[in-house]
């Protein structure tokens, strides 16, 4: 955790841990909301679109859908989905830091609690997307 | 020694500044029915995003299975007709409000900020628009 260097002056401990969103952790996780909060939202715009070809024709939705079945894009799918990820734990990070009491007091711990739970998911999730890649690419089917 | 561990001493939060020269809003509530919402909506999508998410990319062979007949299937049934369209009307009213905070943010010009907001409360009603259109709309004998 929290270890001062040995020269440092004893009263370094009573200093407040940083604040919420200057420096450190409260930051980058700030940053990071922002970039998936944005990026994902700008992948909505595309995706309504291209869910809006079913009202067209059906080889035409089904056309656009292929896209999504390529191996390289399967990869930015991870990507989309590591975001949205990413974005809905640390949304879920901020409320507590709003409403419960000893939220901004335990800001730090919460981050990496909800980077341990992206992780838990993203192995596996992963690993299930990007398994009929791998079966095109290296044979079995 | 002494373990700050368990009970880390609370960071301070600062007081938010703003960008020159912006002008103060007036006496209402919206900013914090603003905030209010993100919050909410977020609860909200929760559920609904990764919901979506896990059913179309990892469920069952997920991206692989997913084709007209599929989504005829889905639309067939009201409860995934009205997930989804709570989720685009949440998802992109949330969006859409992010974007507002963040060109107020980063706009230094009136007609730059009001432009940026311009541009994308079009693209917002219009893609609401048309999903709902299609979701309401759809034909699976097309
Ligand atoms: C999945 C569940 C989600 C949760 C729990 C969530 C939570 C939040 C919260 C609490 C905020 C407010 C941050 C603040 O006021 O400081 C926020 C901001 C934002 N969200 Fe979400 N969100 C979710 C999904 C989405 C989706 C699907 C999109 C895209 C359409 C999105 C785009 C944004 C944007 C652009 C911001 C503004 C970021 C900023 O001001 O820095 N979020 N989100």
């Amino acid at each position: 955790m929290s270890s001062v260097a040995p020269s440092a002056p004893t009263n370094a401990k009573k200093r407040p841990a940083g604040t919420l969103y200057r420096g450190r952790e409260g930051m980058w996780s700030w940053v990071a909301h922002r970039i998936t909060g944005v990026l994902t939202f700008f992948f909505l715009f595309a995706h309504v679109l291209d869910t809006a070809l079913v009202r067209v024709s059906p080889e035409s939705y089904d056309k656009v859908i292929d896209t999504y079945k390529n191996p390289f894009v399967n990869l930015m799918e991870i990507g989309l989905v590591g975001a949205v990820l990413y974005h809905a734990l640390n949304g879920l990070r901020i409320i507590a830091v709003d409403f419960w009491s000893k939220g901004a007091r335990y800001q730090r711990q919460l981050l990496w609690a909800i980077v341990f739970v992206w992780v838990v998911v993203m192995v596996p999730g992963a690993f299930f997307m990007l398994k009929h890649s791998f079966d095109v690419m290296f044979g079995s089917k | 020694m002494a373990t700050s561990m368990h009970s880390p001493i609370p960071p301070v939060i600062e007081a938010p500044r703003s960008a020159p020269g912006r002008p103060r809003r007036g006496r209402t509530n919206t900013e914090l029915y603003a905030w209010l919402f993100m919050r909410v909506s977020g609860i909200v999508l929760v559920v609904l995003v990764l919901g979506h998410l896990f059913i179309m990319n990892i469920l069952d062979g997920g991206v692989q299975r997913i084709n007209f007949a599929f989504v005829a299937g889905r639309w067939a049934s009201p409860f995934w007709q009205v997930w989804d369209l709570l989720m685009l009307w949440l998802a992109m009213l949330h969006g859409t409000n992010g974007l507002r905070t963040i060109i107020n943010d980063y706009t230094r010009r009136d007609g730059t900020r009001l432009a940026l907001k311009g541009l994308l409360y079009t693209a917002t009603t219009i893609t609401i628009a048309l999903g709902t259109l299609v979701i309401f709309t759809f034909d699976p004998k097309i």
